[in-house]
């Protein structure tokens, strides 16, 4: 089954990459944007068939290696397969 | 005195550590790859600079989690003096032997030059050889060496005398002019609570030879022979 994570930096932490795409869309015309956050999307292709069980797994996997937890969040979808 | 450099794919920072330790030691230090699980015993392990693991998914994460690192970490709990520099201070908090996290330069430019830095500690094996608050000239090399961490930390770290240098100007003041990278409260290295876990951004080694066009880097090799015999 498949694991969608996504880990975006905490409220609080400056994001200077989100502010630089937010400048570059208001040069582009695009009006209405307050701010703009980046992070990253992980997939990931488990050979866990339980739902339960593969969210524990990713989310091990988020404490220990996916998300750096000072100053990233993450959170899982598991896709039924 | 014996000392290892761990070196990690990626690495390359490596030799420039080896040679400011081997003039210092008047030995060479062991090169120790990520992959062994276990390594001499050291009176120094060292930490050095580069590309782990290319910086993919976060600078230092990967190279954090190596079979070698589990015995650092274990050695470090032990009192075994720890030396991170650049991508070994990443490697070293993702390896939670350090606070924070350093993150991408506030103005997003990669940044190699000297920048002057206050010794802020000077009451360690690593910082014995320098006057308290003795500015010295450094190089850095850097995208993400802006070093960040919670107000408490930060308290906490500054309570406890545990930062070991900040970015200042020649006159040893911080100001925003002065600081490289948005380093929360101008910080360019820091302890750990033991005081045997240093890591700093700027690279002692690269100016540790006079030839090279200066030597402030040198003090802190040759306290580290003082202190670690």
């Amino acid at each position: 089954m498949k694991a969608k994570v996504h880990v975006t930096l905490k409220n609080g932490v400056l994001d200077p990459q989100g502010k630089a795409v937010q400048h570059a869309l208001g040069a582009l015309g695009f009006d209405g944007v307050d701010d703009v956050r980046q992070g990253k999307f992980i997939e990931l292709e488990l050979t866990e068939t339980d739902t339960a069980a593969a969210h524990a797994h990713v989310t091990d996997m988020c404490e220990k290696l996916l998300a750096n937890t000072v100053i990233e969040n993450y959170s899982i979808e598991i896709a039924e397969p | 005195m014996k000392a290892a450099v761990i070196v990690f794919p990626g690495s390359n920072c490596d030799r420039d550590l080896q040679v400011a330790l081997r003039s210092a030691m008047g030995a060479a230090p062991e090169m120790v790859w990520h992959g062994d699980s276990d390594m001499p015993d050291v009176d120094l392990i060292a930490v050095p600079g580069g590309f782990s693991y290319g910086d993919y998914l976060r600078s230092g994460a990967m190279a954090a989690k190596s079979p070698i690192m589990k015995e650092v970490v274990a050695r470090a709990g032990k009192g075994v003096p720890v030396l991170g520099i650049c991508n070994g201070f990443q490697v070293l908090t993702e390896a939670g032997l350090l606070p924070g996290a350093l993150m991408r330069n506030a103005q997003l430019k990669y940044i190699c030059k000297d920048v002057l830095l206050k010794v802020a500690a000077n009451d360690t094996a690593f910082t014995q050889a320098y006057d308290q608050d003795q500015v010295i000239r450094i190089p850095i090399a850097h995208h993400d060496g802006n070093y960040f961490a919670d107000d408490d930390t930060l308290n906490e770290l500054e309570d406890d005398n545990r930062v070991a240098f900040r970015y200042c100007d020649a006159a040893g003041t911080l100001s925003e002019d002065a600081n490289p990278n948005g380093s929360q409260r101008a910080i360019a290295g820091i302890f750990n609570k033991n005081r045997n876990v240093l890591g700093m951004m700027p690279h002692p080694e690269r100016l540790a030879d006079a030839k090279l066009g200066g030597a402030d880097g040198k003090p802190m090799f040759d306290g580290l022979v003082q202190a670690l015999g």
